[in-house]
């Protein structure tokens, strides 16, 4: 069994694990749909969103390996590295739930994602610029097709309104995370991008025309914190990386 | 490998069946005909069919079906039930009139090249 690499986590590097690793366990989750999704044309459509964002992982983890300047490269990342050294948000290492479960986090990430692209579209440095530039046409599309399913779902069925509203309950818990500031990591990436505070009055303007149109109500902010972004995972994330990880772990450097 | 993933995809789209409530749902979306255009200029061409709840969702789906390598720049949805289609028991009447009336044909003028993909 290959051992895990340990990374040299300056506040550039962490700045873009955070992005990288929010699209890459987002895109383990979403493909966990692959095979099972309710309808064949949402099941391609799930596996196009998941693999979207794994060429986004690739280029962002790439760059990320670059900056840190030890060698790795976007496998070594993605697949060797401790739990703890993994900063995605939590909300992305959540089990994959229901179809409605799906789509709320779906809607809440890509538009995450997409203000942070925006945005990362005019960071001074030109390579992230350029993976933004790319990105932002992807995340647009997510945004697009995700919050079309929740207005669906929403404005429908009773079934299907209860299960949307049950989601939209336990994903807001983790919505806070998104936008508090990390004063270890900021300061020393801001020629990279903004820091993620900076989007959350565009995300919740946003999300808010959203659950108008699916005539769902916007949920009541409360205490609970989730940490993912530290690399302090919740319980899942473990069992998510034993599953991710096994191949290249068990046939180090392996192609096929 | 991050990039193998890519190539994995294909097979997992197979193993898809239904349920009972999910099969009775299914046929309750009307059919749609879809229509790509791979460069503009050219014509749609019909290039399969989906099942969708409406308009939009039946252009965001062929969207994700049918143009994911890169097959067009412009999509089109119908419905199944609006085409209207030529009987084929009316083949011969409609269409064997026309082997014989070559005068019919443009065969005598040339096209230009840079028109001559027509």
């Amino acid at each position: 069994m290959q051992t895990s690499i340990s990374i040299d986590c300056t506040p550039s590097v962490k700045y873009l694990l955070r992005i990288g690793d929010t699209c890459l366990i987002h895109a383990q989750r979403i493909s966990e749909w692959s095979g099972h999704a309710p309808i064949l044309e949402e099941d391609i459509a799930l596996s196009n969103m998941a693999l979207d964002l794994i060429g986004q992982t690739r280029a962002v983890l790439t760059l990320a390996g670059q900056l840190e300047g030890k060698g790795h490269d976007e496998d070594q990342l993605a697949y060797l590295r401790s739990e703890q050294d993994y900063f995605n948000l939590t909300m992305v290492e959540l089990p994959r739930g229901d179809f409605a479960f799906t789509v709320v986090r779906n809607v809440m990430v890509a538009t995450l994602l997409k203000l942070l692209w925006e945005r990362l579209c005019d960071s001074e440095h030109a390579e992230l610029a350029a993976i933004a530039g790319k990105a932002i046409k992807e995340a647009r599309y997510h945004q697009q097709h995700a919050a079309d399913w929740l207005i669906r779902l929403g404005d429908s069925t009773a079934e299907a309104r209860q299960r949307a509203e049950r989601a939209l309950q336990d994903l807001w818990l983790y919505v806070p995370e998104f936008f508090e500031a990390d004063h270890n990591a900021a300061s020393g990436a801001s020629n990279l991008g903004p820091d993620w505070s900076e989007v959350k009055v565009k995300w919740h303007a946003e999300m808010h025309t959203i659950l108008q149109a699916s005539t769902l109500s916007e949920p009541e902010d409360r205490t609970f914190r989730s940490t993912g972004k530290y690399g302090v995972h919740s319980e899942h994330m473990g069992y998510l990386l034993a599953e991710m990880q096994y191949l290249q772990r068990a046939y180090p450097g392996g192609q096929w | 490998m991050l990039a193998n993933r890519f190539k994995i995809f294909t097979v997992f789209i197979m193993n898809n069946t239904p349920s009972k409530a999910a099969e009775h749902a299914l046929t309750d979306w009307p059919l749609w005909e879809v229509f790509v255009r791979s460069r503009s200029g050219l014509d749609h061409k019909h290039c399969g069919s989906l099942h969708a709840s409406d308009a939009k969702m039946a252009i965001q789906m062929g969207r994700d079906v049918y143009t994911r390598r890169q097959e067009g720049t412009s999509v089109w949805v119908v419905r199944s039930d609006q085409i209207v289609a030529s009987d084929p028991g009316d083949k011969d009447m409609f269409f064997d009139p026309m082997e014989d009336k070559v005068y019919r044909h443009p065969t005598f003028y040339k096209l230009p090249d840079s028109v001559n993909h027509m």
